[in-house]
């Protein structure tokens, strides 16, 4: 099954019934599979005029209550922003998916992640966060689909998944046996007063300055709940490691590659893999910022992850960019040469 | 066999997505790790297309392939792109119908195989992709009906039920050429 498959049929399992999007390389897979599924089993999918309409139908299906879900590729993404905004202004859960392609600007159509600022530090105007989840694998990403949807309605806010155009298009086998727990009540749900209630109302304008700086406290304090109970990683062979490599997504991949190749050659090196991006996992970090003497970064960006890697080491130790951009990913070879350079102490 | 990784290239319309994905079943089918990648996007328009299988008995790192235990060359542009990438000690399949040339490369294996040539012979045009599988997999040793019939099965759907016995035919021209 390809990534973008995955994903789609891993939220027709979590109970999602309603698909909004707009085409864009590397994602359409995501839409082409819910176009054919969603009629059958009574859902709806809908191909909007414009990704920001997709992102407000989002938000009027999420107002009242339903599993809901987009998906765009980079560009898209940034189109859609506005109305993520509007989904954490008014509360509501829902979501994202980015498969990412370089960028700035329309970009090229070949993998990046390049985007990680923009999901990780809000995606859009005003205080707000997202839950951010970044697969590895095929299997990650209808598993990480199915955890998305959990997380946003417990926490009522927007999860996006945070792949790239390997993950999409790469094809693993997947195992679809889930058990999803069922959405929890929303009783602020706008789906009908059946005039037993008060009305609901979804909204994210707060005209007086006072009631809008106590939402935005309420969010954060819920926030912090979040980074304490929520964060998600994988170390690999970082028990007596001396050099730390760091990567999301297909880059963990290729960093693995590269850490067992330098392993062979006797350089203790190890892995911290981020699988939530936010919450980031500063834990891990932090140990290892008292165990290496240096951690790299490998990103298909301009070096955007590293900067979180270097608070949440605190600057103790060096850390240092393996990167690519634009499209293209760094071999195995590129890695292991900056964990050799590392090694000999290049880094200082 | 530990790892073995394979790179299938040529023009779109010959069927390299396919035969990969073909062999890629065929390992699953035989309790391995497998990972298919293709490339995507305009290059596949009447360009160049390729993909990037990976089978294993333990887990996959990276799924890209960078140096190829097996090159399957389907025109000239690809062998000329590849060759050079190809593992010291691998094998490239060279489409010789399409190939007018020899590889340069000497520490590597070559076959020669007439698969677009085979294929239209035999009436089936749109197989020589299949053809040249077929002469991959008796050269690696991995020859065996059961992962055919399992591959096949899922890669050809049931509406299009009839192509099982040309893909099987095509394998077997393969495999004896």
């Amino acid at each position: 099954m390809k990534g973008n498959e995955a994903i789609a049929e891993a939220a027709i399992i979590a109970g999602c019934r309603h698909y909004f999007g707009y085409p864009i390389t590397p994602q359409t897979e995501i839409a082409a599979y819910m176009a054919k599924r969603m009629p059958k089993i009574g859902g709806c999918f809908l191909q909007a005029e414009s990704e920001i309409a997709a992102i407000n139908m989002v938000y009027g299906v999420a107002s009242t209550g339903h599993r809901v879900m987009t998906s765009s590729s980079s560009p898209g993404v940034s189109l859609k922003g506005e109305g993520l905004s509007y989904l954490a202004g008014a509360d509501m859960p829902a979501l994202i998916v980015n498969v990412q392609r370089g960028g700035p600007g329309l970009g090229g159509i070949q993998p990046s992640q390049s985007d990680y600022f923009q999901a990780t530090k809000g995606g859009a105007h005003g205080d707000f966060h997202m839950i951010v989840l970044a697969p590895a694998s095929v299997q990650e990403m209808a598993d990480l689909t199915v955890k998305g949807f959990e997380l946003a309605d417990k926490y009522r806010m927007t999860s996006m998944i945070l792949a790239d155009g390997t993950m999409g298009q790469m094809m693993e086998p997947v195992s679809l046996d889930f058990d999803v727990k069922p959405a929890p009540e929303k009783p602020w749900a706008t789906n009908g007063t059946n005039l037993e209630r008060e009305h609901n109302i979804t909204n994210s304008l707060f005209l007086s300055p006072e009631k809008l700086e106590e939402e935005n406290f309420k969010r954060y304090e819920r926030y912090k709940v979040i980074e304490e109970n929520e964060t998600m990683y994988e170390e690999y062979m970082m028990e007596d490691a001396e050099i730390c490599v760091t990567a999301f997504g297909i880059a963990s991949r290729v960093a693995k590659n590269a850490i067992d190749e330098a392993r062979k050659q006797g350089i203790k090196v190890g892995l911290i893999r981020p699988i939530t991006l936010w919450p980031f996992p500063v834990a891990p970090f932090k140990k290892a910022a008292e165990q290496v003497k240096g951690i790299i970064s490998v990103e298909l960006s301009m070096g955007q992850m590293i900067e979180d890697v270097r608070l949440a080491s605190e600057c103790k130790v060096p850390v240092t960019l393996c990167n690519r951009a634009g499209g293209m990913i760094p071999s195995p070879e590129q890695v292991l040469e900056a964990i050799i350079s590392m090694n000999n102490g290049g880094a200082k | 066999m530990a790892t073995t990784q394979y790179l299938f290239a040529g023009f779109g319309g010959q069927g390299i997505l396919f035969s990969g994905k073909f062999l890629a079943y065929k390992g699953l089918s035989e309790n391995n790790q497998v990972s298919w990648l293709p490339s995507y996007g305009p290059e596949m328009r009447g360009g160049t297309a390729s993909c990037s299988v990976i089978i294993s008995d333990t887990a996959i790192g990276s799924p890209i392939v960078s140096k190829p235990d097996v090159l399957v060359a389907m025109n000239l542009p690809s062998l000329d792109k590849y060759e050079d990438s190809v593992a010291s000690g691998g094998t490239i399949f060279v489409d010789s119908t399409l190939i007018e040339r020899k590889v340069k490369r000497t520490d590597v294996k070559v076959h020669y195989i007439n698969a677009t040539g085979l294929a239209n012979e035999n009436n089936m045009p749109t197989l020589a992709n299949m053809i040249i599988v077929g002469k991959v997999m008796a050269e690696m040793g991995q020859f065996n009906k059961e992962g055919i019939d399992a591959a096949l099965s899922k890669v050809i759907s049931a509406r299009h039920a009839n192509m099982l016995e040309f893909n099987l035919k095509a394998l077997n021209l393969g495999k004896e050429n």
